[in-house]
C-alpha cells in the first residue's frame, strides 16, 4: 500500500471509529430514561454491599475504611459491567436491532469497530461509575480526606486498556451461540471479579485463586483505586506494569478470538440468525 | 446523487476490463440438527449447488426463485456475509472471499427486512452507516437531505425514530442508505416483498432511475416475477440451489415454449412456483 493510500485507510478508519462513537451518543440519548432507571438500580445495588460495613460495629474510622473498600469494589464491578456490556453487545445489540449484517459487510476493520466500542464504553463508563461513587459515598456518608482521585481514575483508565481486550474476547460469545452468548458476558465478568478480590482481599482466597488473581487486570485496578482513595496514594508502577502487560496480550487476543468467531459465524450462517 | 463523484472516477479498485460479478462452481453448504440420526447427529444441507454465472458491468439480472431457494445465501455470500465452501466469486475481478475489504468498498445491499436502529431516526442512521464508508459529517451534512429527497422520503419526517415509519417509509430509507456510498455493485434482496402496491411501484420507479443515473450493476433477487420481467435484462431461476437458467426473458420462454415465467418455472422443475415448499427448503430459508 502507498503512503497515500495507507493515509486513505487511517482517514477512513478513523471516520468509521467516530461514527460508532457517534452512534452510541445517539442511542444514549435515546434510552436517556432507561439509562437513568438503570443507574437507579445500580446505586441500590452498591448501597446493598456497601451497608455491610455498617453492620460489623467497627470503630468509626474503621467503618469508614472497609466502606471505602467495598465501594470502590462495587463502582468497579458496575465501570467493569458497563464496558463488558457495550462490547459484548457489539453483535448482541446489533443483531437484536437487525443491522449486524450492513456494519459487518462495511469496509471497516473489526480492531476499529472493537476499538470504537470499547472507547465509547469506558468514557461511558467512567462518567457512570464517577456518579455511582460520589451518590453512595454522599448517601452513607464516607469520608475521603486523603483521596487522590486523579490517581484513581487514572489507574481506571489503564486497566479499561485490559478491560476492553477480554471485553472482545467475551463479545465473540454472542457469535457463536445467538440465543446465550451475551448472558456469558457476565459469567466472565463475574469470575474475573470474584478472583481479584472485589470485596475482600486477595489473600484469603484458596491459593489456586490466588495465582488466578495474579493475570487479572480488576486486581490491579481494585488495589492500586483503593490505595489511592483511602490512603491517596499515587499511580503505582506496580499496579501499572501488569496492567500494561495484560493489555498488550489481551488486545491481540481479543482480535485473534473475534475474528475467529467471525470465521464461524460466517462458515455456520450464524451471523443474522437472532437468537 | 451529484454530490459524490461517480463511482468509475472515485473507485480506483472498479477494474474495468473484468465483468461486474463472476461466479463459478459456487457451493455453500449448512449443517443442521438431524434427530432422526441421533441426538447429536447433524446433515450436510446444501444451500447452493455448482452455482455458475457472469454478469457483465451496468446490467441489470434477476435471480427468481422460491422462499429458500438459495438466493439470499447468493447475496450474503457476494456481500462477504457469508464464506463459501466451494467455487469462487470475483466482483470485478476481485477475490470475495479472499479481499473482503476490496469487495466491501465496492458493494452494498438492500434486503428484505429494512434494519435500522429503530430508536434512531432516518438521518441518524444513515449518518452512522456512511461513517463506515469514510464519509465525514462534513460531507454527509448535505448528501443525506439530498438522497433522502431523490428517494421521496419526505423532509419534515427526517428527524422521527425509525420505529414511526410504514415498511414502505423504511425501505426508502434502505435504499437511501445503499445508494449513499455509491456501490457499483448493487445487491437488492426482495426489496419489495411485503410493501403496499404503492410502495413497491415508488421502489421499481427508484431501481430504474438508479439504473439510468447511476453507472451501477443490480443483482436482483426476488419471487415476484413480475418485477424480475419488469427490470432485468436476464432473468435466472435459483431452485433448491441450483442455477437453471439465467437469460433473457424472451429468450427463457422460447427455450420451454410458454408465455409466462410462471410457466416456465413450471416447466424446468415440474411443480407450480408458489407451491408450499418442503422442510429442507424452510431450514435453508432461516440460514439463507
Amino acid at each position: 500500500m502507498t503512503t497515500g493510500g495507507a493515509a486513505a485507510t487511517l482517514r477512513q478508519e478513523l471516520i468509521g471509529l467516530g461514527g460508532i462513537v457517534e452512534r452510541n451518543v445517539y442511542l444514549v440519548k435515546r434510552y436517556i430514561l432507561w439509562d437513568l432507571a438503570f443507574m437507579v438500580w445500580t446505586i441500590a445495588n452498591t448501597l446493598t454491599i456497601v451497608f455491610i460495613a455498617r453492620a460489623v460495629h467497627l470503630p468509626p474510622a474503621r467503618e469508614n475504611e472497609l466502606a471505602t473498600k467495598l465501594l470502590v469494589g462495587a463502582v468497579i464491578w458496575a465501570f467493569l459491567g458497563i464496558i463488558f456490556e457495550f462490547v459484548t453487545e457489539t453483535v448482541a445489540w446489533e443483531r437484536w436491532e437487525g443491522t449486524i449484517e450492513y456494519t459487518f459487510m462495511a469496509p471497516l476493520s473489526r480492531s476499529t469497530h472493537l476499538f470504537g466500542q470499547g472507547a465509547f464504553a469506558v468514557l461511558y463508563g467512567l462518567v457512570r461509575a464517577t456518579i455511582l461513587f460520589f451518590v453512595v459515598a454522599a448517601f452513607i456518608g464516607i469520608h475521603m480526606p486523603n483521596a487522590n482521585f486523579a490517581a484513581a481514575l487514572a489507574l481506571l483508565a489503564i486497566a479499561s486498556i485490559s478491560f476492553m481486550g477480554i471485553g472482545m474476547m467475551a463479545s465473540v460469545l454472542p457469535l457463536i451461540s445467538p440465543e446465550k452468548g451475551a448472558q456469558l458476558g457476565f459469567v466472565a465478568q463475574g469470575m474475573m471479579l470474584a478472583v481479584s478480590g472485589v470485596y475482600y482481599p486477595v489473600s484469603v482466597m484458596p491459593g489456586w485463586m490466588q495465582a488466578i488473581a495474579k493475570i487479572s487486570p480488576a486486581t490491579y485496578a481494585l488495589r492500586g483505586d483503593r490505595a489511592a482513595i483511602v490512603s491517596g496514594a499515587g499511580i503505582a508502577w506496580a499496579d501499572v506494569w501488569p496492567l500494561l502487560l495484560i493489555a498488550v496480550a489481551a488486545i491481540p487476543l481479543g482480535l485473534v478470538i473475534f475474528r475467529r468467531g467471525e470465521r464461524y459465524a460466517k462458515q455456520h450462517g450464524k451471523l443474522k440468525r437472532s437468537g | 446523487m451529484s454530490a459524490r463523484a461517480a463511482p468509475e472516477a472515485s473507485n480506483t479498485s472498479v477494474r474495468r476490463d473484468t465483468p461486474a460479478v463472476e461466479v463459478a462452481h459456487l457451493t455453500k453448504e449448512f449443517r443442521r440438527r438431524d434427530r432422526r440420526a441421533g441426538r447429536f447427529a447433524r446433515r450436510k444441507m446444501p444451500a447452493l449447488k455448482d452455482v455458475t454465472f457472469t454478469i457483465e458491468r451496468g446490467e441489470c439480472v434477476a435471480i427468481l426463485g422460491q422462499n429458500g431457494s438459495g438466493k439470499s445465501t447468493l447475496v450474503r455470500l457476494l456481500s462477504t456475509l457469508l464464506i463459501n465452501d466451494g467455487g469462487e466469486a470475483r466482483i470485478f475481478g476481485h477475490d470475495a472471499f479472499h479481499e473482503a475489504r476490496a469487495i466491501r468498498e465496492l458493494v452494498n445491499r438492500v434486503s428484505v427486512e429494512a434494519s435500522f436502529f429503530k430508536k434512531m431516526s432516518a438521518s441518524e442512521n444513515l449518518s452512522y452507516a456512511a461513517r463506515f464508508y469514510g464519509m465525514p459529517p462534513s460531507q454527509t451534512r448535505h448528501m443525506i437531505p439530498e438522497i433522502l429527497e431523490k428517494v421521496g422520503f419526505p423532509a419534515d419526517r427526517r428527524r422521527e425514530a425509525m420505529e414511526n415509519l410504514s415498511r414502505g417509509m423504511q425501505q426508502k430509507v434502505a435504499l437511501a442508505r445503499a445508494l449513499l456510498t455509491s456501490p457499483v455493485l448493487l445487491l437488492l434482496d426482495e426489496p419489495t416483498t411485503g410493501l403496499d402496491p404503492r410502495s413497491k411501484l415508488e421502489v421499481q420507479e427508484f431501481i430504474r432511475d438508479v439504473r439510468a443515473t447511476h453507472d451501477a450493476t443490480i443483482l436482483l433477487c426476488t419471487h415476484d416475477m413480475a418485477e424480475a420481467e419488469a427490470l432485468a435484462d436476464r432473468v435466472g431461476l435459483l431452485d433448491r440451489g441450483e442455477l437453471l437458467f439465467l437469460e433473457p426473458v424472451a429468450d427463457v420462454k422460447e427455450r420451454y415454449g410458454v408465455t409466462t415465467l410462471e410457466e416456465a418455472f413450471f416447466a424446468a422443475t415440474g411443480r407450480v412456483f408458489e407451491e408450499e415448499h418442503d422442510e429442507d427448503d424452510e431450514y435453508r430459508e432461516v440460514f439463507a
